[in-house]
């Protein structure tokens, strides 16, 4: 198994601020790997390093081979990396049909994702698709959102949070259409902070605790006492 | 940590509990000190210049005092109060007006009417806040042009002041002028140089007391609002501050300066038009120019801009059109490169302030340099 | 007495064809990028100037003119943009006004040198005299065509938004510049073809205003103030709006201007401070 994606000494900062501290991290290709830890931990701002949304140093992120770091959302897209970004972040004045039909812009290969694919992932958007985004109740919005970045077909998914603000039942839903997307073989990177959720779905997990890594490894090797300490510290 | 702590409203400093440092807020720096000094030797040195400056450089002195004067109000509006105005000219050619209107149908001694345009200018601008405070950014900004130019047209009805062509004072109405016989007498002038030497101070007396007054805002809780209000409105609306009205309140201020410039410009002139008085280049590109390359934000900017631009229109404006592009080119060049205009950039790689107005915080008993940190 | 009403309101119908072409361009590129070019108006009267140039200089037909225009103003707008509207472009909505500010400065002097202070008119020959007739009103021919292409303009314009790739994208770029980028779009591209369209919208307006009047360097500020009026009257984020908002003005300006000739464009920007007053987001606002 080749490494899709991978950081070194990743530090990710906001003017002064800094978010985040050396990170290192791997997935290697078809991966699903879970980024759990409290509010402020730096998930956020890591997944926006590697989806381009924020700056970083070319060397500190380095996907199939080249360090790609600080290159713009626009360009991590064509090579690939799509996010699904926290609040879902549609665009608002614009139909379901369209949101999807914008996330195609990005697209360079052909993985298999279509309109027709994507509304078969999501039957109800199918119906919707001439409602304007707004108007959607919020599983909705994020099926929306997970929709539009597929139709880049990226090799690797960067999800934000997809579980905030839904309904258990939603975030079921969600996870079952992340669950088919693994199984196409997509890389998948998830910010989560829905524990049993994340563990669930993740072949390994990392936490992040204050902008580092505090613990890593496969969800079945982790101990509940762990975890717990690695999330809040105590 | 001080949560018992009291502020000592004078001084600013905070008296903490007994064996913790004690601290002051403090602004003066040594530079700055020695430059207020400076500056107080200058006000007095350009006081006596009539007695040894040629009538030219006088007059180019009071359009320089003007021109500083409208260059600070603008900055206030627009470096602090983050109120961008392509319209002040309304303000000014109203003060121009209302001079004229108050000399001429009243009968007012010019030194007199020239305060109270200022006033009724200001009271004007009441009503016209109110709606240009309907909009925000951009389109605030588009807002004041079109109400300058609404009074523009609307002074062009007044036939009594001449209508589109405009006016002149009649020699009489500024004969009698306040201080004219003394300043006739003190230096042995006819009364068309005398009338110049009082309009002289007026102006000096103006600009003095709006850069001080511009001063004493930015170092007070308004001038502390107001630049809460330019690092983040929001953030500022958070922690209590009142953003329309000190916003509000510099509109006011600003118009009262602009009417103040206009009613004391066209008393030197004699002469009033609605073109000359809301002139959209002479009253507000001008002092574009001027703030955008001394720098704004602050006080000294806009005096070294003014000097500059005064400098460069005696040499140069007899090429017209050239001389206008020419400013255009060096103004946008200056916001793309050097956007804190070229006292700005001057200031922070030196770091060197005459009229700091940053509070710093120092441990009482620290020794301060004439250099401000950071 | 309420013929003439009437005439006059149809006339000022018609002028707003032509303030609704000004404002189209300025509402475009305020809609995808929150900029209003303060230039806006002088581009319009450059634009005229350029089209009378190659008129007399080519010995080209007027309308060809415009027509051969076109897509070079699209290049220049698109130029404009990339190499130094953008860096304006940011949190700071000061640098923007005053670097447009600047220009306007710049194009008018330069059109002063460049053609001097003399009115000039585009000349089409004796169709600018042609009227039409419909029922009891008679109706100048010129004006109707410009009123019917401002249909046009505005109805093409929404069929590009609503209707193309290129639109969806400018829709979605107005939206958010910052999350179209995770969709593959650099958001500075988008600027500058929606300010080169803007260009093409702009020139097209000046072909009907050099043809209706007289145009010299010094007229561009109140083009810019008349399409502003009418983008703002006729409610934010609506190319119809921008219609409707530009008959207002030109009703407004109309019947002040047949009261008293002097009055015409005060009417005009009174009523605009009106609207401001009472419906600040103007009449027909979008969402």
């Amino acid at each position: 198994m080749t490494v899709a994606i991978e950081t070194r000494a990743l530090d990710v900062f906001y003017g002064d601020f800094q978010a985040v501290y050396g990170i290192n991290f791997h997935i290697e290709h078809g991966e699903t790997i879970a980024i759990i830890g409290a509010n402020g931990a730096g998930k956020s701002s890591f997944l926006k390093a590697l989806s381009g949304m924020v700056a970083a140093k070319p060397e500190q992120i380095i996907l199939d081979g080249q360090g790609v770091g600080g290159r713009p959302a626009y360009d991590m897209v064509k090579l690939g990396v799509a996010l699904v970004p926290e609040g879902r972040r549609l665009f608002p004045s614009l139909t379901v049909e369209e949101n999807l039909l914008m996330g195609a812009r990005g697209r360079t290969v052909d993985r298999g994702w279509t309109l027709e694919t994507v509304c078969e992932l999501f039957p109800i958007l199918k119906e919707r698709r001439h409602q304007i985004a707004p108007t959607l109740s919020g599983g909705q919005q994020q099926m929306v959102a997970i929709g539009r970045a597929l139709m880049s077909n990226p090799s690797v998914l960067l999800c934000d949070e997809v579980s905030l603000g839904l309904s258990p039942a939603a975030v079921k839903s969600v996870y079952l259409a992340i669950d088919e997307i693994k199984k196409r073989g997509t890389t998948i990177v998830l910010v989560e902070q829905d524990l049993n959720t994340a563990l669930s779905a993740a072949d390994r997990v990392y936490c992040f605790m204050e902008g580092r890594v505090s613990l890593e490894g496969r969800p079945s090797e982790l101990s509940k006492t762990d975890i717990h300490k690695a999330y809040f510290g105590t | 940590m001080t949560n018992a702590a009291q502020t000592n409203a004078v001084t600013g400093s905070v008296e903490s509990k007994p064996a913790e440092r004690r601290y002051a807020a403090v602004v003066g720096t040594r530079t700055s000190r020695i430059a207020f000094i400076a500056f107080g030797v200058l006000t007095v040195v350009l006081a006596f210049a009539p007695s040894f400056l040629p009538r030219s450089i006088m007059q180019d002195l009071i359009l320089l005092f003007l021109l500083i004067t409208l260059a600070q109000c603008w900055n206030l509006l627009a470096g602090y109060a983050g109120l961008i105005s392509v319209g002040q000219q309304a303000f000014v050619g109203l003060g121009g007006y209302g001079l004229f209107a108050l000399i001429i149908t009243l009968g007012l001694d010019p030194l007199l009417a020239v305060l109270v345009a200022a006033v009724a200018v200001t009271l004007i601008s009441i009503p016209v806040g109110f709606i240009v405070f309907r909009m925000q950014g951009a389109y605030f900004a588009v807002v004041t042009w079109v109400i300058a130019e609404v009074f523009r047209l609307l002074l062009a009805q007044w036939k009594t002041l001449g209508g589109g062509t405009g006016t002149s004072l009649p020699r009489a109405a500024t004969a009698d002028m306040f201080g004219l016989e003394v300043v006739m007498a003190l230096f042995g002038v006819r009364a068309a140089a005398g009338r110049e030497i009082v309009i002289y101070w007026a102006a000096l007396a103006t600009v003095v007391a709006v850069i001080g007054a511009t001063y004493w805002i930015l170092r007070s809780r308004l001038g502390l609002a107001l630049r809460a209000i330019r690092d983040g409105e929001v953030a500022a609306q958070s922690v209590g501050v009142s953003t329309s009205r000190t916003k509000f309140a510099v509109y006011l201020f600003a118009a009262f300066g602009a009417g103040l410039v206009g009613a004391l410009y066209f008393l030197q002139t004699s002469r009033i038009s609605p073109d000359a008085g809301f002139s959209v280049l002479d009253w507000t590109a001008y002092i574009i120019f001027i703030v955008v390359i001394g720098g704004i934000g602050t006080i000294e900017g806009p005096i070294f801009g003014a000097i500059l631009f005064i400098l460069l229109q005696n040499l140069l404006s007899d090429f017209g059109p050239w001389y206008l592009i020419l400013l255009g080119i060096l103004g946008i060049g200056v916001m793309l490169m050097a956007p804190q205009g070229l006292w700005g950039s001057f200031a922070q790689g030196t770091n060197i302030h005459l009229f700091p107005t940053r509070r710093l915080l120092l441990g009482i008993g620290e020794h301060k340099s004439g250099r401000l940190g950071g | 007495m309420a013929m003439d009403l009437l005439n006059t309101i149809l006339q000022g119908v018609l002028l707003g064809g032509l303030y609704a072409l000004y404002a189209a361009g300025l509402s475009l590129i305020f809609g995808v990028m929150r900029l209003i070019n303060l230039a806006h108006g002088d581009f319009i009267v450059l634009s005229a100037f350029v089209l009378l140039a190659m008129a007399t200089g080519f010995g080209l037909s007027l309308p060809f003119a415009l027509l051969i225009a076109l897509p070079f103003v699209f290049a220049f707008g698109w130029g404009l943009q990339r190499i130094l509207l953008n860096r304006t472009l940011g949190d700071d909505i000061l640098l923007p006004l005053l670097v447009t500010f600047g220009l306007s400065i710049i194009i008018q002097n330069g059109l002063l040198l460049g053609f001097s202070a003399d009115s000039r008119k585009l000349a089409l020959g004796p169709i600018e005299a042609a009227s039409v007739s419909l029922g009891d009103f008679t109706l100048g021919l010129i004006p109707l065509i410009t009123f019917i292409s401002a249909v046009l303009l505005i109805g093409g314009l929404s069929v590009l938004f609503y209707g193309t790739r290129l639109g969806r994208t400018l829709r979605a770029t107005s939206d958010s510049a910052e999350i179209v980028q995770i969709v593959g779009v650099n958001p500075r591209h988008v600027f500058a073809v929606a300010m080169g369209l803007s260009f093409v919208v702009l020139t097209i307006a000046a072909f009907f205003m050099g043809v209706r009047s007289n145009f010299d360097p010094s007229l561009g500020p109140a083009r810019l103030l008349y399409a502003f009026e009418a983008v703002v009257i006729g409610g934010l984020g609506s190319l119809w709006g921008t219609l409707a908002g530009g008959i207002v003005l030109g009703v407004a300006q109309a019947v002040g201007g047949r009261i008293n000739p002097e009055w015409q464009i005060l009417a005009g920007h009174l009523v605009f401070l009106a609207v401001i007053l009472i419906r600040p987001r103007g009449l027909f606002p979008k969402q």
